[in-house]
C-alpha cells in the first residue's frame, strides 16, 4: 500500500487507464500544459502527448459535446470540468445528449464518457464557486454518479468509470484533493454502486458521501467519546446507483440514522435515502431519520456565515442526540 | 474520337447520378406526403417535422459522401435518413413508433439512428448536436481516418451558442467536419432577418478562420459539388467547412404549424415553388433526353408504391414490447 493524496490517486488511475487503453483521452481547460487547474493531471501532457490530453477554450458546452461526439464514434473520453459549477453550462450535453442517446437510439449508440472535476464548496468563494450538484445530476436516468470521498475510493471509482460503458460523473471533493491515505498497490477498481462502511458501530448510521464522509467521521469520534454513542459511518460513494441493501442492512442493525450531506436540504440527496429508509426499514426504525445539509441559502462569502451554512460535526452530533432522544 | 468517348462516358456517368439524385428526391417528397396523411390520421404522433422542399441538401450532400463517412442531423431529418439509405419501411415504422423502426419505436420522428449506416441521429434540441459532429470529427482525426462527418442543421441554429464553440474547435483542431447549414429562411414562424444581425450564414466562418461557401439548394448537382469539395478539404486536411445552403420549405414548421398566416405569404410559399428542385432536375434531364415524360412517371410510380408501402409495413408492424421501456437506459 502506497500513502498517495487524493489528487494523485486520480493522477494514477488516469494515467493508469490511458496505459491501458489507447482510445481512452482527457480533454478539457488547462488539463495540457498547464498541468491541471488542480494538477490532477500533472505530467499526463508529457507522457501521452496532445492527441490524448487535450486543453480547450473556455467553452464547457462545446467541449463537452466534442466528448460525446467522440464516445459515439467509438472513443472513450475523460472531460475534465474545472469545477462542477462550469458544468451547469454543460448540461444539455450531459443530459440531453449523453445520458439519452442510447434509449433513443433503441440501444444503438452507447456513450461511454467520463465527466469529472471538483463538486461543493471550497473556503470563500461565493456563491457561484460553492455548490454541490450531487442531487441535480443524479436525477437522470442514463447517467451513472459516484463521489469518492478517500485516495483510495478516488482512484478506484476513476477506474470503473474510465472502463464503464455509460455515462459516468465523477464528483471529486475539492476540498479532499490534499488529503492523504492509503491506496492498494496494483490493479484496484472499485465497483460502481457499492457503499462502504467507514466505521462501524451500534446506536446510529450516519450516511454520508464526499467530503460529509469526514464530517461525520469526526461526529462519531465525539460522539463515541463524549456521549459514549457508538456511530455507524455508511459512505454510499456512488449516488446513482444507490446502494439500497447496504443503507437498508445498516439501519436495520442500527434502528436510527443520520444523513449527512453538503447539497441544500430541498429535493436533496439525504431525501433519497429517507425514502429509502421508510419504505424499506420502516419496522426497524426507533425514530424520525433527520438531515444535516447546507443551509437553504446561496453560499455567503464571509467566512463565520460559511461556516455556519455548511454541515459540520457539531450539526452532525446535535441530530444524532435528537434521534436518540438525549435532548 | 478519344476525347468524344471520354466526354460520352463521363456524360452518362453524370446523367446516371443526376437520375440518381432525382428518384432520391421524388422518394422522400413522396414519402414525406404519406407521413402527413399519416400524422393528419394519427398514426404518428408528436412533432413531425417534413423536409418537403429542401429535398435537393440532403440528396444532392449525401450522394457526394461515402459510405464510411458520419452523418448527424437535427429533428427534421426524414430527407438525410431516407438519402443516406435507411429503408423507408424503417423510417415510416419509427415515426409510426413501432418496434421495426429504426430506432426501434423510442425515438420517433425526431431521432433516427441507424449506427450501422454511421446515421448517428435525428436530435431535438436546436443547435445541440453540432458539438457532437466536431466530437465524431475529432475521433476520426485521432484514429487516423480520412472520414468526414456531415452535420446539418438549420440556420435559427445559428444564434446559438454551441453553434460558435463547435465551429470554433473544428477549426483550432483542424476537425474533418462539414457544417451543413440548411437556411430555409424561417425558425418556425421567425424570419432570419428578424433575428439575426449577419444574414449571411456564410459570413460566421470568417470568425472561426473556416473555409465556407454560398450554395443553391434548389439546384442538386450544386449542392453535391459543393459538398464534395468540402469533403476533399476535410480528407486531404482535416479542414472543416461551412455550406450555407440556401432553401425552401413549403410546409410548415412542423404537422401543427401552418403553411402561412402571420409569418409568411402564401404569393412567397407560391412564388419559391417555381424554384422547386424536383422539378427543375425533372425538366433538365427531360431536356437532356436523358429521360423523358413516360420515364419520370414510372419513376414517380415506383417511389409511390415505396412509400405507400413504407406505411402499410408500419401500419402492421407490432409497437414494442411493454418491457422495452426498462431496455437501453444503461449500455451493459
Amino acid at each position: 500500500m502506497a500513502t498517495l493524496t487524493y489528487r494523485d490517486a486520480l493522477n494514477q488511475a488516469l494515467r493508469e487507464e490511458m496505459q491501458r487503453d489507447p482510445n481512452v483521452f482527457l480533454m478539457g481547460e488547462e488539463v495540457g500544459v498547464y498541468q491541471g487547474a488542480y494538477k490532477v493531471s500533472r505530467g499526463l501532457l508529457e507522457e501521452f502527448g496532445p492527441m490524448r490530453v487535450v486543453d480547450t477554450p473556455i467553452a464547457e458546452l462545446g467541449f463537452a459535446g466534442v466528448g460525446v461526439g467522440a464516445a459515439m464514434a467509438g472513443l472513450r473520453p475523460v472531460i475534465e470540468f474545472m469545477t462542477w459549477n462550469f458544468a451547469v453550462l454543460a448540461l444539455d450535453q450531459i443530459v440531453n445528449s449523453a445520458a439519452k442517446l442510447l434509449y433513443e437510439s433503441g440501444g444503438q449508440v452507447p456513450i461511454p464518457i467520463v465527466f469529472r472535476g471538483p463538486n461543493g464548496a471550497a473556503l470563500q468563494l461565493a456563491a457561484q464557486h460553492s455548490q454541490a450538484w450531487d442531487a441535480w445530476l443524479s436525477h437522470i436516468p442514463g447517467l451513472k454518479v459516484v463521489a469518492p470521498a478517500t485516495p483510495a475510493d478516488a482512484k478506484g471509482l476513476l477506474k470503473a468509470a474510465i472502463r464503464d460503458n455509460n455515462p459516468v460523473l465523477v464528483l471529486e471533493g475539492e476540498m479532499l484533493y490534499n488529503v492523504k491515505g492509503e491506496v492498494p498497490d496494483g490493479e484496484h477498481v472499485v465497483p460502481i454502486g457499492q457503499a462502504d462502511l467507514k466505521r462501524p458501530g451500534r446506536d446510529v448510521t450516519l450516511v454520508c458521501h464526499s467530503k460529509t464522509v469526514a464530517v461525520a467521521l469526526k461526529a462519531a469520534e465525539q460522539l463515541a467519546g463524549r456521549e459514549g454513542v457508538s456511530a455507524e459511518v455508511l459512505d454510499l460513494r456512488s449516488l446513482r446507483p444507490l446502494d439500497e441493501a447496504a443503507i437498508v442492512a445498516s439501519v436495520a442493525h442500527t434502528n436510527r440514522a443520520v444523513v449527512v450531506e453538503e447539497g441544500w436540504p430541498h429535493a436533496g440527496i439525504g431525501a433519497q435515502v429517507v425514502d429509502v429508509i421508510q419504505r424499506e426499514a420502516f419496522d426497524h426504525l426507533d425514530a424520525p431519520v433527520l438531515r444535516v445539509t447546507q443551509a437553504d441559502v446561496p453560499m455567503p462569502y464571509n467566512k463565520q456565515l460559511e461556516r455556519l451554512a455548511k454541515p459540520s460535526p457539531d450539526r452532525v452530533v446535535a441530530a444524532v442526540r435528537r434521534v436518540l432522544y438525549l435532548d | 474520337m478519344a476525347t468524344a468517348t471520354v466526354r460520352t462516358a463521363s456524360t452518362s456517368a453524370l446523367s446516371e447520378l443526376e437520375r440518381r439524385m432525382l428518384r432520391q428526391m421524388l422518394l422522400i417528397r413522396r414519402f414525406e406526403e404519406k407521413a402527413a396523411e399519416a400524422y393528419a390520421l394519427g398514426k404518428i404522433g408528436g412533432f413531425c417535422h417534413l423536409y418537403i422542399g429542401q429535398e435537393a441538401v440532403a440528396v444532392g450532400s449525401l450522394a457526394a459522401l461515402r459510405d464510411d463517412d458520419y452523418v448527424i442531423s437535427s429533428y427534421r431529418e426524414h430527407g438525410q435518413a431516407l438519402a443516406r439509405g435507411i429503408a423507408p419501411n424503417a423510417v415510416m415504422a419509427e415515426l409510426f413508433g413501432k418496434a421495426t423502426g429504426c430506432s426501434k419505436g423510442k425515438g420517433g420522428s425526431m431521432h433516427l439512428f441507424d449506427a450501422a449506416k454511421r446515421f448517428l441521429g435525428g436530435h431535438g434540441i436546436v443547435g445541440g448536436h453540432i458539438p457532437l459532429a466536431a466530437g465524431i470529427g475529432f475521433a476520426i482525426r485521432y484514429k487516423g481516418g480520412d472520414q468526414v462527418c456531415i452535420c446539418y442543421f438549420g440556420e435559427a441554429a445559428v444564434n446559438i451558442g454551441a453553434f460558435h464553440e463547435a465551429l470554433n474547435m473544428a477549426s483550432v483542431y483542424k476537425l474533418p467536419v462539414i457544417f451543413c447549414c440548411e437556411n430555409n429562411r424561417y425558425g418556425m414562424g421567425t424570419a432570419f432577418e428578424r433575428v439575426a444581425a449577419v444574414t449571411d450564414v456564410v459570413e460566421h466562418a470568417c470568425s472561426y478562420d473556416m473555409a465556407a461557401e454560398l450554395v443553391n439548394g434548389m439546384d442538386v448537382l450544386a449542392v453535391y459539388e459543393a459538398t464534395r469539395r468540402a469533403a476533399d478539404r476535410a480528407r486531404k486536411g482535416g479542414h472543416p467547412t461551412l455550406l450555407e445552403v440556401r432553401t425552401y420549405r413549403y410546409m410548415g414548421h412542423s404537422m401543427s404549424d401552418p403553411l402561412h398566416g402571420v409569418y409568411r405569404t402564401k404569393e412567397e410559399v407560391e412564388e419559391q415553388r417555381k424554384r422547386d428542385p424536383i422539378s427543375q432536375l425533372a425538366l433538365k434531364l427531360r431536356e437532356g433526353g436523358v429521360l423523358d415524360q413516360a420515364g419520370l412517371d414510372a419513376l414517380d410510380a415506383e417511389v409511390r408504391e415505396e412509400a405507400e408501402q413504407a406505411v402499410r409495413f408500419a401500419d402492421q408492424s407490432p409497437d414494442p414490447d411493454p418491457a422495452e421501456l426498462l431496455t437501453h437506459v444503461l449500455a451493459d
